[in-house]
């Protein structure tokens, strides 16, 4: 079990916030390629991870980064503050 | 040193009234205060999204690495989220060093690394909806420079 979050417009096109998955993804990348194949939401929400970043545990990590043992992926594209 | 992740108004000159005030090992502060641009006349709010606790744990990080970098004797971040309107304040950096150079240099690593490490998202509300703002190349490159 793992807790996915979503913010800004990843959010809006999953139309969820958060949401606890059950998965044996390795990594970022073959979770997403899971979401990706549950509904139309989710692939139009990933249809190109060039456009997002992920984080895990709350720190920026790669698509290809191990999964193992990490408890939080958040999904949302390039930051914009300041 | 003092990060503040909030959603109410804040003053600059307020918050920078105290700043490093009473010391007299500090020979030079800087402080930046970025505000809501209305570019077009046509802007209505700026809706800022974050993610609680990675932003707080990003910004310190940042923090720490500048106060290491530029032996900085203060410094304070200051980053609203929520309903922001044109003309208020957005986020406030404030760096307090021995000499100039390093409090200007730690205080533009600091923005650099605000705007596109942190985990804030920007949407521009006009009367004709809303638009998330998209991150720049250029912003990205400026952090190579550090």
């Amino acid at each position: 079990m793992i807790e996915v979050l979503y913010f800004a417009w990843v959010r809006e096109r999953i139309g969820l916030a958060r949401e606890t998955v059950e998965t044996s993804a390795a990594t970022p990348a073959a979770l997403v390629a899971e979401l990706a194949a549950r509904e139309p939401r989710y692939a139009a929400a990933f249809a190109d991870t060039s456009a997002l970043r992920v984080a895990l545990d709350q720190t920026l990590a790669s698509f290809d980064a191990p999964l193992a043992g990490v408890r939080e992926v958040a999904f949302f594209p390039p930051m914009t503050g300041g | 040193m003092r990060v503040q992740v909030q959603t109410a108004p804040f003053d600059p000159a307020t918050e920078l009234a105290g700043f490093a005030r009473g010391r007299h090992d500090i020979g030079a502060t800087v402080s930046f205060t970025g505000l809501v641009r209305d570019d077009t006349g046509q802007l209505v709010a700026l809706d800022i999204e974050h993610y609680p606790g990675m932003t707080e744990a990003a910004i310190t990080a940042m923090v720490d690495e500048a106060v290491a970098r530029w032996q900085l004797v203060d410094c304070r971040v200051i980053h609203r989220f929520g309903h922001l309107t044109p003309g208020e304040p957005i986020m406030m950096v404030a760096t307090a060093a021995r000499h100039r150079a390093e409090a200007f240099a730690a205080a533009e690593f600091l923005m650099d690394y605000l705007k596109s490490r942190a985990p804030f998202w920007k949407k521009e509300i006009t009367d004709q909806g809303g638009d998330w703002v998209k991150a720049k190349d250029s912003d990205e490159d400026a952090l190579t420079r550090w």
